[in-house]
């Protein structure tokens, strides 16, 4: 009981940034049936460029929080436009290709996105300045940080502005329109270039906001930073359910709390045969077990209709 | 090629009276009852038509004896051998083949591999007799090959026996998924709306294919909304309305049914018709 | 077999059997990429039959390739004797399982784990199947990463060295052989016998391909449903798929193992198995002539580019190092080939015929 509290929280933070980075993840796949692999590499992209714009700006005499949104900013704009481009360039001419073809091409932007960071950033790992107080906070026995805090709030927060989005604009109901029935919603009028081209940017600006958050919250970054939260945030979008909004973010913080528990736990669960090494592959193992006993996933999915 | 007739006889003895009987068959989609305590029979090689109005079921049904769709209750019986249609695999090795109202071919194979497939399940050569290429799995290709090129024969296909699948016009394509499912020997084909897109001029060579296939000793049921063809073709029809069995009969007999008449057309119709 | 056709099959397979030759004067290191390009040949057939035959998307293949190696690595090594004074007793000479034993070994146990890993997957829709697969192969990697404790099963990640080469009718193909006037080094002599393997899996590839197997596996990647509906035990077809497709893994895995002399978890990241993927749709799904092309594009090239771009290196300041040059060029030939070429680079031929296709065509 002593670490539950705290992993607890260590979950949430986990969860938080699963979320956002399974929400882009979710949205791509509802809309055209793609797993985006390149999308951990936008949190990396936009982790670094955060990192860039700190370390120039380090010593003007901006305070820590202001240099924070900057950063943030920039990592938005940059990563958006990524984002835009790659699929226009990479995904589109692919759309009627045969399935594999663009799964391909997803893994293959993954690694030059990866090579590409490493090229320009040195492959050595960098100290990310902190930025915000960073005095131990107590929470329920807990220890936590201003860091920390901010993150689940923003996450929150985002995600009540991503859903007012989805459900009040009229962005958001093209959205949903073209994931249920492309074909019949473009006879309704809306573009789907247009509708894809937004999902890919709106992923893409959550997807920065993780990057920028686990940048803040671990302190390092490295251009292998957002291969395996990549992956386990699209694990995480499985498991709540394919397509589906609120199944991301559900699955999202879910998976961050059962690895933290995970990790506190294994050594005692285990009687010290397994140690929180294997920390990496609980999100695989619950994947399995979830798509075993229910395929569609936590809150079922939710992908277009093809036929 | 003595399997290309029908084999009869095979449940040791006189033929059962019924091929096919079903009865009691219900399901329950949500909140929708697709189906009510759904019968039907069908003879040993007679064409068999199931019509009705869109929603009533018709499909529903079908999935279900095929294995597509669990029902919730029903007795299912073919050739005296009760089923339990739920595995789709174990459906179509007791006898029942089937096609799909919007055609499922494997379409990047050619047109003989398609066929070929349907061979498959009556064909028992293991992967390491392919892999030594010993004469036992040399005989049975050469088997498989001659009774996939003899079906297309049947069908008319056989000029393209080389064509990749999805490069056949629509009316082929249907003539193609039809060998594939004759190839399974079934005892019984079931066609989902076989005649759906189809002139007037390949209604025609449809109807004479069936034709052919009953010929051949099998049965055929099929699902169509083409009234006359259905009317022309078969020798009983059952009818469906909204997930119920409301007749059963000769084409004859159906068309006459007050009940029938009410499902499609309305009571107006009926007063016309009773006068 | 036609006449042009034979032609060049003799063509190729006398230039097959002198290309060592022909190339080691330009150094072992070229050889050497030609013996490891054969094994990720031997890895693509494999992969092949999973995911170019019957349409199974497996992102995890690394795994079997990893049970291989390792399998061999214990069973030829001085690793378990030295961990485990039992097994040191039960073996004095230590532990040398030979050549003839280990690749049927290999590939039994690879495929046993090939239809355990398998049997979770047969009812998933094309994605997850590739994201559960992918999961394994990555289980698989942190176990080996980990079984160093409680008990020392995998060294971890210090991985297991010392491992025996490979002993043929006799012959140490660690060693120089001197045989007819000829003196044949070890990357020579490694060639061969991985040649010899990657031609019978070759053989063994076409020959399932135009069977009845081939055909209901073809049938389950083109319509899974409609496959049933003729009858197909389709999970029975895929645990087939994936039992011997994970076997040639296993094989691969051997023969890395024993060339390389050293195994750990290193080289048996999630990149590989992407890599794998990679080459089997690159070059070609489910055509085996394509397939060994892109493996051996895929293989041999980065490492060709690597031996001559050295200057490269001196102009960027050392960014762009060999490594990085590898790993650029395998990314932009996915995306670069799949955008001009998405059915691959040499994909089985199409009979169109001259009647244009109506309604049904595959979208």
């Amino acid at each position: 009981m002593d670490i539950f509290i705290q992993q607890l929280i260590n979950g949430l933070v986990l969860g938080s940034m699963y979320a956002l980075v399974a929400l882009g993840y979710t949205m791509v796949y509802g809309i055209i049936n793609l797993i985006n692999f390149a999308h951990g590499e936008v949190l990396m992209v936009g982790a670094l460029v955060s990192w860039t714009v700190v370390t120039l700006l380090e010593s003007s005499g901006i305070p820590g929080w202001a240099l924070l949104l900057l950063s943030l900013l920039a990592a938005m704009v940059v990563c958006a436009s990524l984002n835009f481009l790659i699929e226009k360039l990479a995904y589109r001419p692919l759309r009627s290709a045969p399935r594999l073809a663009p799964l391909i091409t997803a893994m293959g932007m993954s690694l030059l996105l990866q090579t590409l960071a490493m090229i320009l950033w040195k492959p050595d790992y960098k100290p990310y300045p902190i930025l915000l107080p960073d005095d131990p906070i107590e929470i329920l026995g807990a220890t936590t940080n201003m860091v920390q805090i901010l993150i689940v709030l923003t996450t929150a927060v985002t995600l009540c502005l991503l859903m007012l989005l989805i459900n009040g604009t009229r962005l958001g109901r093209a959205m949903r329109a073209t994931a249920e029935n492309p074909r019949v919603a473009q006879l309704m009028g809306v573009r789907p270039d247009h509708v894809i081209s937004a999902t890919f940017i709106i992923g893409a600006v959550l997807a920065a906001l993780a990057g920028v958050m686990w940048a803040a919250n671990y302190g390092s970054v490295q251009h292998t930073m957002g291969f395996l939260p990549g992956l386990k945030a699209f694990t995480a979008a499985v498991f709540g359910g394919i397509g589906n909004l609120p199944g991301a973010m559900v699955g999202g913080v879910s998976l961050g709390i059962i690895e933290a528990m995970g990790a506190g736990y294994i050594g005692d669960l285990t009687g010290g045969v397994l140690g929180s090494h294997y920390q990496d592959i609980f999100a695989f193992a619950v994947l399995i077990l979830v798509l075993t006993l229910r395929p569609q996933g936590l809150l079922g999915e939710r992908v277009s209709d093809r036929a | 090629m003595s399997w290309f007739r029908v084999r009869t006889g095979a449940t040791g003895g006189s033929e059962p009276a019924e091929l096919l009987q079903v009865s009691g068959v219900s399901k329950r989609f949500g909140g929708v009852q697709a189906l009510s305590e759904v019968a039907l029979s069908i003879h040993p090689g007679e064409i068999h038509g199931l019509i009705g109005p869109n929603g009533a079921g018709k499909t529903t049904f079908f999935n279900v004896i095929t294995g597509l769709v669990p029902a919730d209750h029903g007795r299912f019986v073919l050739a005296g051998r009760p089923y339990e249609p739920k595995l789709v695999h174990k459906v179509a090795a007791a006898g029942i083949a089937r096609t799909f109202q919007n055609i499922r071919l494997f379409a990047d194979m050619t047109v003989l591999d398609n066929v070929r497939v349907g061979r498959h399940v009556r064909t028992k050569v293991s992967w390491w007799h392919a892999v030594l290429r010993s004469p036992v799995f040399k005989r049975e290709e050469a088997e498989i090959r001659r009774d996939a090129l003899a079906l297309l024969d049947f069908v008319g296909l056989a000029a393209r026996a080389r064509q990749t699948a999805h490069t056949l016009s629509y009316g082929d394509q249907r003539r193609l998924e039809i060998a594939r499912a004759l190839a399974t020997e079934p005892r019984l084909l079931a066609l989902d709306e076989p005649a759906a897109g189809m002139n007037a001029t390949e209604k025609l060579q449809l109807r004479e294919l069936i034709e052919r296939i009953r010929a051949q000793g099998r049965a055929v049921l099929l699902i169509e909304h083409d009234v006359k063809l259905v009317m022309g073709l078969c020798d009983r029809v059952t009818v469906l309305d909204q997930g119920r069995l409301i007749a059963q009969g000769t084409p004859a007999q159906v068309q006459r049914d007050p009940a029938v008449i009410l499902a499609y057309l309305g009571t107006g119709a009926v007063q016309e018709a009773g006068a | 077999m036609t006449r042009s056709k034979l032609i060049i099959f003799v063509l190729a397979a006398v230039l097959l059997a002198v290309l060592p030759f022909v190339v080691l004067p330009l150094g072992q290191a070229w050889v050497r990429i030609l013996d490891t390009a054969l094994i990720y040949i031997l890895l693509a057939l494999g992969l092949n039959i999973v995911v170019g035959y019957a349409g199974l998307l497996d992102l995890g293949y690394v795994a079997f390739y990893a049970v291989g190696a390792y399998l061999f690595a214990l069973l030829a090594s001085p690793h378990l004797a030295e961990t485990f004074p039992a097994v040191a007793q039960a073996f004095p000479q230590g532990l040398h399982l030979p050549f003839w034993a280990l690749i049927p070994l290999g590939a039994g146990v690879a495929a046993i784990f090939g239809v355990l890993l398998g049997a979770p997957t047969l009812k998933l829709r094309g994605d997850y199947l590739a994201i559960v697969t992918l999961g394994f192969g990555e289980i698989v990697r942190v176990f080996l990463n980990n079984l160093d404790a409680p008990v020392n099963i995998t060294n971890g990640p210090k991985g297991v060295g010392s491992i025996d080469p490979l002993r043929v009718f006799g012959v140490n193909l660690g060693e120089t052989w001197e045989v007819a006037g000829l003196s044949l080094p070890s990357v020579t002599l490694y060639y061969y016998v991985f040649l010899a393997l990657v031609v019978v899996a070759v053989i063994i590839s076409l020959r399932l391909q135009d069977s009845r197997l081939g055909r209901a596996w073809m049938a389950i990647r083109e319509d899974e449903l409609a496959a049933k509906a003729m009858g197909l035990n389709t999970r029975n077809l895929k645990l087939l798929a994936f039992g011997l497709g994970a076997a040639f893994g296993g094989v691969g895995g051997v023969l890395f193992a024993s060339f390389q002399g050293f195994v750990s978890p290193e080289s048996f990241t999630l990149h590989e198995s992407v890599l794998m993927v990679a080459m089997v749709v690159l070059g070609g799904l489910g055509h085996v002539p394509g397939v060994i092309l892109g493996a051996f594009l895929l293989a041999a090239l980065p490492e060709v580019l690597r031996h001559v771009a050295t200057p490269l290196q001196a102009m960027t300041d050392g960014r762009l190092d060999p490594a990085i040059l590898r790993q650029l060029m395998i990314a932009l030939a996915m995306i670069g080939i799949m955008l001009k070429r998405p059915r691959g680079l040499w994909p089985a031929p199409r009979h169109e015929s001259a009647s244009p296709s109506a309604a049904g065509s595959k979208a």
